[in-house]
Parts: structure tokens; sequence; C-alpha cells
């Protein structure tokens, strides 16, 4: 892997850029490995570059059926952040952000990785009391947060409509180490470091089918013929259950859509990301200068990479309540992504019931923060048997043993989280 | 965006209507078990394809019914009352 640095960008630049060659092999696949990783999305990437790394298992393949890249792990809002409420949740994310704080070091490769700071509003009295709950338990945890009344708020973000007649902002609870990271450069930079370390990356390769001998898996059917592996891992958020039931099994979850926009690029106006406590708009701006901004999602089973028009209408209202000065601004795009929508709204890092496959799954809306700590936890699972102490509360027997992850407390109902 | 023919009011937009959940879930009966109970509340089929499922038409008539859609296409296929069953196409 040829090292980037200031160096070798004059050393092109004097070159006229003829020397950069392609950042990853492109492999047949071989007939057999130590382990496979179904899903060349952010956690299969980084799943395969933390067994190569810490784990020294370098004969690993990444079984992609389309682009790496093109799946969940570029089409996510790119927001990084640790300021969950339940400890469980809380240490995995805060380890999720420590890796990220390094994780362009790790990888050698420019993720614009930006600690711009995550600003969520409150608008009630008891919206304000939980988030001082939410702050305390972060605290006690050892993660910074801080506490802004109006007027702090309104000197961050002053194109705020904070006296709106409907949802007053009353105040704000920020993390200052809370982000944006690119996420194209998250897959590129762990599948260009991981390639380096010997693992065959196998692009337009879909998995059809699971190999199992007896109780424990043997390999995978693929478009490019079988593979047969000791281990496999399925990190497919979005299609986990019918690779599951490829497997043979059925897991607590449905798959929905989270639609995404980006609005034309305008001068610099919001340096944090803000999220609206009034109704579903979390918005940031890139550094092209485009809004980028979400909402809740549609809220019924789909596997369709597209949303319905009524929650565009609602999460445009929300965004022009908040900053009445966007709706002079035109929406360039619109997509959506499919996810796993968990019972308890955390994710799925287990083995399963067929013996040596493992799960990496589940992440709701909340995937792409997670993923250098998600490949951490996975790889520490796949390598040694046994979870990681981070990710332990994460395993499927959690639903059936009553410890349930739920940090909105909204019950067995995968829309509602 | 969908259109969801109520049995009682008719074609009517989507936004009106409440999402809850898969309808071939089935309660099991009180003495069936752990296991039974587990997989009627926790484990789902999450199909690619058909699914039946409940709506609640909250914002007309309240009552809820029965829909077959397509998780792919979002056509739908079928739409009864709670008590009826209507036929998922092959």
């Amino acid at each position: 892997m040829r090292h980037f640095s200031l160096r070798t960008l004059l050393t092109e630049a004097a070159n006229a850029h003829q020397g950069w060659a392609r950042q990853w092999r492109a492999p047949e696949p071989k007939p057999a490995y130590d382990a496979i990783i179904v899903g060349g999305g952010g956690h299969g990437l980084s799943t395969a570059w933390h067994l190569a790394t810490t784990h020294g298992i370098t004969d690993v393949a990444v079984l992609e059926r389309g682009v790496i890249g093109l799946g969940n792990v570029g089409r996510n809002t790119t927001l990084v952040r640790s300021n969950y409420f339940l400890p469980e949740n809380h240490r995995f994310y805060e380890a999720s952000l420590k890796l990220w704080e390094r994780f362009e070091q790790d990888v050698n490769f420019n993720a614009m990785v930006s600690q711009r700071g995550t600003l969520n509003l409150f608008h009630s009295d008891a919206q304000r009391d939980f988030f001082a709950r939410r702050a305390n338990m972060m605290r006690l945890e050892g993660a910074d947060n801080e506490f802004l009344d109006k007027a702090a708020v309104k000197r961050l973000v002053p194109m705020i409509d904070a006296d709106n007649g409907r949802y007053p902002v009353l105040g704000g609870f920020l993390q200052r180490r809370g982000g944006t990271v690119r996420h194209d450069a998250v897959a590129w930079g762990y599948a260009r470091a991981a390639s380096a370390r010997g693992v065959d990356i196998v692009q337009y390769c879909e998995v059809t089918g699971v190999r199992r001998e007896g109780s424990r898996v043997a390999g995978v059917d693929t478009t490019r013929g079988t593979i047969r592996a000791r281990k496999v891992v399925f990190a497919v958020a979005g299609h986990s259950s019918r690779l599951a039931a490829m497997a043979g099994f059925r897991l607590p979850l449905e798959t929905h859509v989270l639609q995404a926009f980006v609005t034309e690029g305008v001068k610099p106006m919001l340096d944090v990301v803000m999220t609206y406590g009034g109704g579903h708009f979390y918005v940031s701006q890139s550094d092209k200068g485009g809004l980028v901004f979400g909402g809740a999602i549609d809220g019924h089973n789909t596997y369709a990479q597209r949303g319905h028009l009524p929650v565009v209408e609602e999460v445009l209202s929300a965004g022009a309540t908040l900053i009445p000065s966007v709706k002079r601004l035109r929406v360039l795009r619109q997509w959506g992504g499919v996810m796993d929508m968990t019972m308890d709204g955390s994710p799925i890092v287990s083995a399963t019931p067929v013996e040596d496959l493992y799960i990496n799954g589940g992440w709701c809306y909340g995937g792409f923060k997670a993923i250098p700590a998600g490949g951490m936890i996975t790889a520490h699972l796949v390598a040694t048997g046994r979870p990681h102490p981070v990710g332990a509360h994460f395993g499927l027997d959690r639903f059936r043993a009553g410890r349930t992850l739920d940090e909105r407390g909204a019950g067995p109902y995968p829309w509602a989280h | 965006m969908l259109r969801i023919a109520c049995p009682w009011c008719g074609e009517r937009d989507e936004a009106e209507f409440r999402y809850r959940g898969d309808a071939s879930v089935q309660r099991p009966a009180a003495d069936a078990g752990l296991d039974a109970f587990f997989a009627s509340v926790f484990e789902r089929d999450n199909p690619k394809g058909w699914h039946r499922e409940w709506w609640q038409h909250a914002q007309g008539c309240r009552r809820f019914i029965k829909v077959v859609r397509h998780t792919v296409t979002h056509e739908i296929a079928a739409i009864g009352k709670p008590e009826d069953d209507p036929a998922v196409p092959e």
C-alpha cells in the first residue's frame, strides 16, 4: 500500500497526477477462506480490517453484491456522536467515537473527520428534563457534553426561529466531539487498508445460499460459485432477514426505509449538526455548502430504496419551522436506504443458531457512527468466539431473556424506534 | 405514496393511516410456553415480497384493516376487514 502524505501529494502534483493507482485489488474469489464476510458495507469492511490488524486473520473475503460504497455506507447523513442514554449504548458509541478520532491515522486515508459538535434542541420542560438526565448519564460515563440556555443556542445557531409559536426553543444539549465524517472515504479507507493486508474484496458477488454441514456453517453459494469457509459473518443490515432465512432462522427485526435530502449549495450558515426536538428533523451543512438533512423512517416494512411523499412533506415542514430561511432553497437530491429496524431499537452483533455463523446487523438508523466499533466487536467475536466487552449486550439472546436495550422505551414495534 | 382502500371509507391517502405491523402473527395460547411467545412478540419473517399487515385508519373511521402489500413495488393486492383472510398472490 502506497503511504498517503503531503509528500505523496506533492510528488504526484509534480507528476501531473499520473501515478495514482487503484487502491484495492480486484481478485477472483478463492475456493475457500478462513472467514467470509457477506456485505462490503462499512461494517463488513471494518470487520475485515479489524480481523486483519488486531487478530492477524488475513485469509478473509468480503463478498459484495454490487460495488462497495453504494449501499447504506454511502446513503446515510454522515453523522457521528455518542450522546446515548442507556449506559450499554453510550459505552459502545463512545468507543466508536474514540475510534473515529484516530480513524484517518489508523487507515492512512483522509475521511474529513469533522468534530463540529452535535446540538439537540429542546422545546418543553419535560424534554429539557429528559435531556438533562441523558447528559448526566453521559457524564457519569465520562463523556463530554454541555447544556446550553436559549441565549447560548442563539449565539451558536443564529439562523433558527427560536421564538416560533409552535415549538419555541428553550435550550440545547451539545456534544462538541460529535460531528461528521465523509462516508465514501470510510468505505474506501477500510477497503484499501484491508486489501493491503491480504483481505480479498470481491465485488459483484451476490450470496444466493448458505452451506451447512450438520449444525455448523460450511460456506456460501454465490453468483460466482460456491466458496467454502470456516467462519461466516453476515454484515448486510437492511437484508439481514433474507440472509438469515437462507441459513434457516428468523430475526427480531423488520426492514424499513429512511430518507435523506440535500439542498443546493449555499455559503456557510451552520457549523454544527443540529436536531430539532419539535419534529423529526436533523441537519448539517456539507463542505460543498449543501444542507444535508433527514427525519423519521417512513414507518412500514419496505425493501425499496426510495421513500414516500408524506414523509418528505413532514421533514421539509419541520425544517422550515426551525429554519425559515431554508424555504428558499431547492432540494437537489432525495434518496432512501433500507435498514434493519430491531424490536428494541438497538443493534445485533451476535453468534447465531448456526455454529461459526455470526451476524452484525440491526443497526436501525444508527449504523454509520457505529462502523469502527461495530467492526471491532464483530472481529473480536469471530476471532475469539467470545463477545467483546463493549458489545456483550448486543447478543440475539437478549430478546428471549427479556434484557432488551430499548433506548426510547417504545416496546417491540420496530417502526416506533 | 400509497392509496389504501378502506373497506368502510373507500380509497384514501396513506397519510390517514397508521401502520400496525405484521398481520400474520398470531397470539399463542396462554399455556403455549416461552418459545411460542418469544416467536410471536419478537421474531418476524420480514419478507421481501408480499406482506400481510395491519393498518389503522387513524385519521378516518379508526378501524383496523388487513392489507396485502408488496414490500418492493408497494403494490397492494388485497384489503380486508380484521376478520377477513385476504389472499396473498403466488
